[in-house]
């Protein structure tokens, strides 16, 4: 029973990291209509620009954070006024391709810059927390920071589409592009505010990955199936479904190590989204298909 | 000396060229002529490698094998494995959206190398088989120059083959759905039946690619299947020589694998400290060249060139 109530914290914290990043595929899908393959990548470079940023300051590993979320911000703004919006009236495939492409260039980027060993944050091993009325579960500080600062985030995406013009009007793009356009809704603002909060969420969960695992070149790479696994349960194009979808992925990932080896956890984000595709394809809040 | 140094450069180059050119002609299927998006080409290749190197190597106890069969046998073992590979993703998918095809595929080719590297009994693991033969083994035409003129013989055997069916009613189907999906529904076409069939040659071919990739170099470990070369590559040949032009898949293959192993020879001059990094250069430079390609002249080196109607005289 402890164990998996231990795993189901594991997999609340994957749970976290998978949201961060199923958020931005999904909201970039629902406005620009291709699914972003570079997504995973710019975890992995948010990662390694809060541990530039935390080295040349000498701060603690939590400073990463904002760095990293600032920082993908503005890259991911600027990918997308350099090459993206190039080619954004082609065929929404070519900038399917062009951010395949992307991906492979920030990975390389990465291994030039910071090389290709592990990396880590802060040395030294950290207490978890015995809840002795869990029946002896533990409980890393950092996991519990992961779960809240998570979940802080998604109320503040929450509150942006649902409270602002902004948000409004990209929940309306998303909806109905064409509609949403003769109605004279700034197009090109809501495109810079979705690579905005993609790019940031997608550092987050770079930080996330960072703090709870270790740094490597392919880190957001392999976690990119599971993200899509989680925007596709929720139904792409849905953002709210990119949580619930985010949460389950993780937390069958985790829970998995049950029953079969761990090097198969990315095989259980798979069967579970090619379940889906076969079953019920617009997801579980009916995305677009 | 320095010649026959030149000589066997050229045909291992060319020979990997062919390789390529299979894969890229297996993906013009598919991308080129239907629009369907696979990114998991590396999955197909590894599939139809493994398929021929488990059957025609001698038996070992590290991995399955044994069955000593001979090359062509090893190359038909890998097209069957890749065609029902191909069944099985084209069913899922051939009804959903293209990203979704996308997601999926690149999926499958996680998968396969996940496999490939966990399942020791069948593969060997992360150490890889080794000793695979070429054909005519032990006699004088085992030679790398023969091994270059079957590859060449596939590569013109499958472009003959793909280039009829661009020509044929059926190619012309398939460019209308690329073109206009609503239309050719409506013209009573069974869309995702018409994906389906191209989309498992496409795979058939990519796996006849991975045969003839084993046989050259001889020796398969996951690495060779890392989306890298698997799959980038791939559609970066494609891309530039020319997506939808067969000719222009064959020539993107001896292009950009030039280009690939021209910078090999540049960052292959740097200090050995810095060898991860220009492997890591390398990545960037085609990634680059992909981006420009896009941008600028995305229809490639040889644009498509869609065959003349031939209107009927009344």
């Amino acid at each position: 029973m402890t164990d998996i109530l231990q795993l189901l914290i594991y997999g609340l914290v994957l749970g976290s990291v998978l949201t961060m990043g199923a958020i931005g595929v999904s909201m970039i899908f629902g406005i620009l209509r291709f699914a972003h393959f570079a997504h995973g990548d710019f975890m992995t470079l948010g990662a390694y620009l809060g541990l530039s940023f935390i080295s040349a300051f000498g701060l603690s590993s939590w400073w990463a954070l904002p760095a990293a979320m600032v920082g993908m911000a503005v890259i991911a703004v600027f990918i997308d006024q350099v090459l993206y919006r190039r080619i954004r009236r082609t065929q929404p495939v070519i900038l399917l391709i062009a951010s395949f492409g992307m991906a492979l260039i920030l990975r390389s980027l990465v291994q030039l810059i910071w090389g290709s060993d592990n990396q880590t944050y802060a040395s030294g091993i950290q207490f978890p927390w015995q809840l002795d009325w869990l029946g002896g579960m533990r409980l890393k500080p950092d996991h519990l920071w992961i779960m809240l600062i998570s979940l802080g985030l998604v109320a503040g995406v929450h509150l942006f589409l649902t409270r602002t013009r902004l948000g409004k009007a990209m929940r309306a793009m998303s909806d109905n592009m064409d509609l949403a356009l003769v109605s004279g809704i700034p197009a090109e603002r809501v495109i810079m505010v979705t690579w905005v909060i993609g790019g940031a969420l997608a550092g987050a969960a770079g930080v996330f990955l960072g703090i709870d695992t270790r740094l490597h070149p392919v880190m957001g790479w392999t976690t990119l199936l599971p993200v899509f696994a989680a925007a596709i349960l929720g139904g792409i194009g849905r953002p709210y479904g990119a949580i619930a979808g985010g949460m389950i992925i993780g937390v069958s990932m985790e829970m998995s190590t049950l029953l079969i080896p761990a090097a198969y956890k990315p095989a259980v984000a798979f069967a579970i989204m090619v379940g889906m595709l076969i079953l019920r394809p617009q997801g579980i809040f009916k995305g677009t298909v | 000396m320095e010649l026959t140094g030149i000589a066997s450069y050229l045909i291992s180059f060319l020979t990997f060229a062919g390789v390529y050119a299979v894969l890229a002609l297996g993906l013009n299927m598919q991308w080129g002529f239907t629009g369907q998006f696979n990114i998991g080409v590396a999955g197909f290749f590894a599939v139809g490698a493994y398929t021929s190197a488990i059957l025609t190597t001698p038996s070992s106890p590290a991995y399955l094998g044994g069955f000593g069969m001979p090359f062509l046998v090893g190359l038909a073992g890998a097209v069957i494995a890749s065609t029902l590979l191909g069944l099985i993703v084209g069913l899922i998918t051939a009804r959903l959206r293209t990203d979704y095809l996308a997601i999926a595929s690149i999926g499958i080719a996680e998968m396969v190398r996940l496999f490939v590297k966990n399942e020791d009994w069948l593969t060997n693991g992360v150490r890889g088989i080794a000793g695979i033969e070429r054909p005519f083994a032990d006699t004088v035409l085992d030679n790398p120059f023969v091994y270059l003129v079957i590859v060449a013989l596939f590569v013109a055997g499958v472009y003959f083959l793909v280039q009829r069916a661009y020509a044929s009613p059926w190619g012309r189907v398939l460019r209308a759905i690329r073109e206009n999906e609503p239309a050719t529904a409506a013209a009573g076409k069974s869309i995702a039946g018409f994906r389906l069939q191209a989309f498992v040659l496409g795979s058939a071919i990519m796996g006849l690619g991975g045969g003839l990739y084993a046989h050259f170099f001889g020796f398969l470990s996951p690495e060779a299947f890392m989306p890298l070369y698997g799959t980038f590559l791939v559609w970066v040949m494609l891309i530039a020589g020319g997506s939808g032009n067969n000719r222009g898949a064959i020539l993107g293959a001896i292009v950009v694998w030039g280009v690939w192993s021209g910078t090999e020879l540049l960052t292959g001059m740097l200090p050995s400290e810095h060898a991860t990094q220009g492997a890591a250069l390398r990545v960037l430079l085609i990634g680059v060249l992909l981006q420009v390609i896009l941008v600028t002249r995305p229809e490639g080196i040889l644009p498509e060139k869609p065959p003349k109607l031939i209107a009927k005289k009344r």
